[in-house]
Parts: C-alpha cells; structure tokens; sequence
C-alpha cells in the first residue's frame, strides 16, 4: 500500500482567548499554541497502522510554514516514512478548492498512489471540504467522515458515521481518498527513539513553481470565496422577569411567544 | 558562543553573555518534539488517574512507569546500547519538568530515572549495566535509592548498615535498615550503601527480592500520598559480592555525585509543577466571580498570578541555563569506554554548586507558587476536592529531600571556597579588586539600552556577595565552617545573583535573536526580580556586615553597601498587571510573544 496522509498545523483554540487582529480577516494567533489538526492525528495513526497491516509506505504532506515541521516530524516519528511541506505565500489557503489544488500536485507529482487520508475536518476552519475536493481533484472515488477502515484487495470496505447515530457501510475502489473521523483509532505517541530516527527521515519542502501550478490557479484572486470578516460575537444577556401568579405569568408568557411569532 | 567551557561558581566572579547561555527559546526540533510528547503523555493518561494515584491503587504507577518506559521516557539518561535514548541533558530537563504534574508520580518517576538508576548508569561496570539498564529503561524493573536510615539524615556517611563478607567469599551479608525510600514497595532493584567492615562506605546494588531483604508497611506522608516510602530491612542480606557498586571503600563518590544529579532534576520537578500550578489558578481566577467580577480582574490577584509566573520564569532560566552548561562540559568529554560514567560524574560535580542552588531556589519558589495557588482559590484552596491543596502538600517535601535546603545552603560556599583554594576560580583575586572597585565613583554611565541597569544591579549583587564574603573569610579564615548564619547568607546571595543574572540573560538573548517586542514578558519579568531582589542585599549584607563588624570599618563597609543597593525604583505594579494580563489571555504561563 502506498498511502499518503495529509496533515495540519492549527492552532488549540480552547486555551486561549480567540481575538481578531487589526485587519478584521484574520485570527490573533500571537497567544496559541499549535498542533496538529485532531482528525489529522487520526488520520495519521490509520495510515500507520494499515502500513504495519499491509507493508507498505506512508508519505506525509502539509501545506503550512516551518512551525509545521514539528508536527510533520511527529508523524514520521510514529511510523511515517518521508514528508513534503508545501509553503507558498501565493496559496489562499482560505479556499479549500485552492487547498485540495495544491495537495493533488503534490501527490500526482509522486507517482501512484493507493489512498490518501487526511482528516474529515480542520478544527480552525471546519469547512470539512478538502478531503472531498481532493479525491474530485485527483479523479478517484471517495469515502467521507470514515470511522472504521478494513482494506481488502484493490478495495476498501469503510464504515462512515451519518445522523442519528446510524451506520453505512462501503466498498471503495482503490486508489481512493478518505476522510478520517476523530475516535477511529487509538493515536500512538511517538516514542523517543522515533523521535531520533524522524530527524534524519526526508522532508521536502516545495513552492508552487516545484509543483508545476501556476499562481493563477491557487491565488486569491482567483478563488470564488472572498473572506469579509471575522468577528467574535457580543455576548448578550436579555432578560425579562415575569412577575405575579402563576396563571398570569403563564397567560403574559403565552402572550409573548405568540407576539414574536414563536407559537 | 565561546569555545571555553564556564567553570562552575564562575558566575560570581564574571560576567556572562547572553549568547553563552541554553534557554528554553533554543530548543532544537526533536526538544520540542520529546516535549510535546511528555506532555500529552501526561495529560493523556497520568493526571485522570490522579485519585487511583492517590488511593495508592495497586499497579497503577508501576503501570503508568511501564508505558513511559515504552516512550522512552525512562532512558532519556541511559546510553542506547542498554536500552536507553542517549538523550542530552536538555531532554532530561524537558522529560522531568513535564513529567512531574503529579506529585506522586512525579516522586515514582524521579526515584526511578534519577537516584535510582543513574548510580548504575555512572558507576556500574559492564556486567551490571548490561544486566539492570535494559529492565530500568523500559520500566520492566523499578529502581529505589536507599541512603537515608534513622540516625544518618544530612549526615550520610555516619552510617550504620554494615556489610560482612560471607565465608565462602561470594556474597556480602548486609545488615541495617534504611528508611524513607521512595519506590521501596515497588521496587527490584536497590542502590544502597553499607560500611564493609565496619570503616569502608560502599554501594551496593540489591536486587528487591534478595533472601534477607523485606520492606516495612507504608509512611503516613503530609504529601505524595501516591507515591511509595517505606523502610527496607536488611537481616544478614546475602547480596552478590558482583553487585558492589563503584569500588570498594568509595560509596561516597557514588553518594554525593548522585544527589548532584538528582538536585538538578528535582529543580526540574518543581518548574513543571509550578507551572501546572499557574496554569490551574489563572483558569480559576478567570472564573471565580465575586462582587460581579472574576477575581482574575482584582489587583491584589494580578499581583499573585504575576508572581508565580515571574518565578516560573527564573526557575525556567536558571534550570535551562544549568543544563546548558553541564550539556556543553559534557559533550567536550570523550565518553568512550569504561570510566565514561565517573566523567560524566565528575563533570556534573563541577557545576555543585549550580545544581544546589537549582535545588534550593525552585524548591522554595514551587512551595511559593502551591502557597499563593491555594489563597486564590480561598476556601476551595482548602479543599481536597480542588487540586490547590494536594499541590500544597506535595510541595513541602522538596524543601527536604535530596539533601535538606540548610545542607544545600553549606555547601554552596564551602565548594566556592574550595574551589577557590585549589585555584579553579579566581575569588580571591576577584574580592581584592574589588577592594580597589569600591574606592571609585560607582555611577556608571547609562546609555538607555533596555535592561542596562538591570545588568549593572546585578553586577553590583556579585560585588556585595564578594565583600561580605571575602571579609568573612579574612575574619574567620577555616572557622568560618562554624558560622553557618553567615555561610547561608552567601548562599542566599549566590542564589539571588544566579537566578536574577538567568532571568536577565534569557532576556536579553530573546531581544538579541527576536526583538523586545518579543521579549516584553520576559523583559518585564527580570526588571520586577531585580527590582525585589536588590534590597535583600541591602538587608542581607547589613545583617552579616553587623555580626563581624564594628567601629569605622563597619561604617565604611555598610557606606559601601549602600552604594551598591542603590536603585531607582520602577513601577513594580504597573508591570505585574501587565504579567498577570497576558497569563490570563493565554491562560497558562508563557514567556515568548
């Protein structure tokens, strides 16, 4: 199995303070930390543990700036065996057409593939769009929000999670690419020794111009999202006490729902 | 960074670049990568387990020990042919801090890595590294360290565990006892020490279950309730005559070398704690409201929460900044071969007094941090359904162990003046300049560059620890052993003078590789800490300069003193809300913007 696994570097939102910078476009990430991208880990983790099921190699790509290499390298550490980072700052990477554009390159540019994992959503952006994208941009069938994974000869049978707690169960034709549910699997951590090996393991980093994709093509300009603003929400906290007896407060309350048309 | 390795003590004596000192802001990849692992190891699966931690549940430390054994993160000091990382003093550093969120497994965990194993790693030979390091690295065998016994405390060596050889000349029959033992009832595998033939003090390697060997029931602890200490009993123990450790008659290089190390990590244990600590009560004061606001937004809170984090950042300093050193030293050494062990002994020995002011400062500023933790959660604080409380027992021991901080405070001026008598640092000469210093105008001219005057308060901290030094020892030459009043108070100053000079450095390297826009905090930080720190030189060197003093040189001297305390003061409160505003924003402490 050839497997690629598409990763994320975002930042851990629950710790600190969300805040808009000056531009109004843009999160004030001066106070965060970072990691990878949760369903990214799971992702990551699947792919290792098909590579030690059915032999094999895991590649790993991220689109992201040198900060990404820890989490990159953290990948390789646990099982992974070489890495592409793509870091342009032509990229939109707001658009996730423009995303799953540039990660299809980079896998079309290494040869064939049997699956591509990646997670079925980044916790920054929650646009759960580029995993699917990116099997339109590569031409091959898709599974999204998988939570169970068996790969079978020339075919994948997945378990995907829909609504209401029901189950589907699919046959994938290979190559394929799979968007991975958080809770699939168990991610490893990566041991010290592993950590000591990933340093020496390969990791590209490429631009556009070593993809063979034009500016045009993944520019903002170009892209049919445009981001207007970003903004935290005022808290609001109205609240209208009801005075009086219990069958008057219920007849005013009544009232009121079917003033403001809720009833 | 210069070629020449620093001495240790030498701080006192010189001044020192920036670009010389580890910071945590020079963590190389696979640092922040051993970090992030521990910590979400941590987080992941030791600290839900606190209450079965606590309740002393059976095999869940020694369980959690294994699977950190499995991560490596037993062997970061191991050399990789028995089973370890070979990892670098730095990873040592990052694995211990993490590692150390609970008190208990904390204990468990530095028992094992530390004391307990380390004695084989640096003293072993061949045959007993290659039987016990590959079983203590992966967590298959945990590893005790029994020095202490009921009459020998601080006084290691009066003791009375006494070791016979047998009769047919293959085991040492140990008889004794040996008390507060961490790990003891977990444990397969004891580093002791024992007097063959009633004189000469020797290590010795046990094996757990040895016929003769037994353990007492548990030590109801104040703290640490989780963790293992018992008494082991030696009854005509028949121990291997193969398991002496180190050579025969000197157990006391094993002894002291070790408790280097092990002062060292403790420090460690206390910055990860600490801030563990901050980080539990920022969250809570951001939450607490009282008189319709969260506490967090009350000065007297800020000032607390501004506290912790400034001495979260000087034990980070400090301890980075020992760890460099000992790292730099030791890879100048040729660790090939047998004797690679007492090298790295012996260069770990030549920064003692580095790691016992390590010891002793993160000791006192975690027991700080726990004690201001419990009062901003007021009556929860108190409660043994919030964490301040466990965190405020746990602390108090660190005080204690790995050589009492009093012991610590002695041997802080005792190895400064050996090393000056043997001529390794210049203090003696250093001290008669200063005689020469002390007579011309003291008003250096200021240029403006941030943290200038910092720099120049922190010289002067060196020049009054010099003075009331060299005075003492001009006074009472080799007695002054008997005046420990005196002895603790230069202890306290070079304890002061490395912390602030740490905080100092570490800022100003982040303005010289960032800017000061990145090193605000830790700019604000290091002006707050020297600006508390000079007066208790002041008060300090009155208080030593009274007792050997009187008449004219007294006056003369506290005129000189003066001189050197003097300071314009800052805006101590301004700042500190500025600290404290940025750990709530980030809800935890940090240092780099």
């Amino acid at each position: 199995m050839k497997t690629f696994v598409c990763i994320k570097r975002v930042p851990d939102t629950s710790e600190a303070e969300v805040k808009v910078d000056a531009t109004g476009k843009e999160v004030d990430s001066s106070r965060f930390s970072f990691d990878i991208n949760d369903a990214d880990n799971y992702a990551v983790e699947e792919a290792i543990l098909i590579k030690e099921a059915k032999e094999g190699t895991v590649q790993v790509i991220c689109l992201g700036p040198k900060d990404a290499d820890v989490m990159i390298r953290m990948a390789l550490a646990k099982g992974g065996d070489s890495a592409i980072r793509v870091e342009d700052p032509r990229i939109f990477a707001k658009d996730p057409l423009q995303v799953a554009k540039v990660l299809a390159a980079t896998i079309k540019q290494e040869g064939d593939f049997d699956l591509v994992l990646t997670g079925c959503m980044s916790a920054d952006n929650w646009n759960m769009a580029v995993g699917v994208a990116l099997a339109e941009e590569l031409g091959v069938p898709h599974a999204a929000m998988v939570n169970k994974v068996e790969v079978l000869d020339g075919k994948v049978k997945v378990n995907r999670e829909l609504e209401g707690g029901l189950s589907e169960v699919l046959e994938v034709s290979l190559p394929a690419v799979l968007t991975i549910q958080t809770g699939i699997n168990e991610p490893r951590y990566a041991p010290i020794r592993g950590i000591r090996a990933a340093q020496k393991k390969e990791l590209k980093v490429l631009g556009l111009d070593d993809l063979g994709v034009a500016e045009d093509e993944v520019s903002e300009a170009n892209s049919l999202i445009e981001l207007m603003q970003m903004y935290v929400p005022e808290l609001e906290s109205k609240a209208e006490i009801i005075e009086g007896e219990p069958e008057e407060k219920a007849e005013i309350m009544a009232q009121k729902l079917v003033k403001g048309g809720l009833l | 960074m210069s070629n020449e390795l620093i001495k240790g003590g030498a701080f006192l004596i010189s001044q020192s670049n920036a670009e010389d000192v580890f910071t945590p802001e020079d963590f190389d990849q696979t640092h922040k990568m051993i970090d992030s692992m521990s910590r979400d190891f941590v987080h992941d699966k030791v600290l839900p387990r606190t209450d079965e931690i606590e309740a002393m549940e059976e095999g869940v430390i020694v369980n959690l020990l294994k699977e950190a054994g499995e991560l490596g993160l037993l062997g970061v000091d191991i050399p990789e042919k028995y089973g370890g990382e070979d990892g670098d003093k730095i990873s040592t550093l990052i694995v211990t801090e993490n590692l150390s969120l609970n008190g208990s497994f904390a204990t468990a965990f530095g028992a094992h890595t530390g004391i307990g194993t380390l004695p084989i790693v640096l003293f072993g030979n061949e045959e007993q590294k290659a039987k016990y390091l590959p079983g203590l690295a992966s967590g298959e065998k945990i590893a005790a360290y029994a020095l202490t016994e009921p009459e020998a405390g601080s006084d290691a060596l009066n003791c009375k565990t006494r070791a016979m050889l047998s009769e047919c000349g293959n085991y040492y029959i140990l008889n004794g006892a040996k008390q507060y033992i961490t790990n003891a009832s977990w444990a397969h595998v004891i580093v002791t020490y024992a007097k063959i033939d009633n004189e000469k003090f020797t290590a010795f390697i046990v094996d757990g279950d040895s016929p003769g060997v037994s353990i007492d029931p548990e030590e109801k602890k104040m703290g640490l309730k989780g963790s293992s200490t018992c008494s082991v009993i030696f009854e005509d123990a028949k121990i291997p005559v193969e398991n002496v450790l180190w050579e025969i008659g000197k157990g006391h290089q094993v002894a002291f070398n070790i408790l280097n190390i092990g002062r060292f990590k403790l420090g460690a244990g206390c910055a990860g704690a600490g801030k563990y600590v901050l980080a539990n009560a920022v969250d809570y004061a951001l939450q607490r409201q009282q008189f319709k606001m969260p506490i967090a937004k009350f000065g007297l809170i800020k000032g607390k929460v501004a506290d912790m984090a400034i001495l979260n950042y000087v034990m980070e300093s400090m301890l980075y900044r020992t760890g460099g050193l000992i790292e730099d030293l030791l890879s100048s050494l040729d660790l090939e071969g047998e004797g690679a062990g007492k090298k790295i002994a012996d260069g770990i020995q030549e920064y003692a007094i580095e790691c016992s002011i390590n010891k002793i400062f993160c000791s006192e500023a975690f027991d700080f941090i726990a004690d201001e933790g419990v009062q901003i959660y007021g009556g929860y604080g108190y409660s043994m359904e919030y964490p301040m409380e466990r965190a405020y027992r746990d602390s108090r021991i660190n005080r204690i162990f790995e050589g009492t901080n009093e012991i610590n405070r002695l041997i802080i001026p005792a190895t400064l003046m050996r090393k000056a008598m043997k001529g390794e640092i210049a203090l003696i000469q250093a001290a008669q300049k200063l005689q020469e210093d002390l007579m011309m105008p003291m008003m250096p001219e200021l240029s403006g560059e941030v943290l200038e005057e910092q720099e120049n308060l922190i010289e002067n901290m060196k020049k009054v620890f010099l003075m009331v030094s060299g005075t003492a020892v001009q006074k009472f030459g080799e007695a002054i052993q008997k005046e420990q009043e005196i002895l603790g108070r230069m202890a306290d100053m070079a304890i002061l003078v490395f912390a602030a000079e740490s905080a100092y450095l570490r800022a100003k390297k982040i303005v010289q590789q960032k800017d000061e826009t990145a090193a605000e905090l830790a700019i604000k930080m290091t002006e707050c800490f020297v600006a508390e720190a000079v007066p208790k030189f002041d008060l300090w060197g009155k208080e030593v300069l009274a007792a050997m003093e009187e008449g004219d040189t007294r006056r003369t001297m506290l005129s000189a003193l003066r001189k050197l305390t003097r300071f314009e003061p800052i805006n101590l409160y301004e700042r500190k809300r500025y600290i404290a505003k940025e750990m709530y924003e980030a809800k935890k402490y940090f240092v780099l913007k």
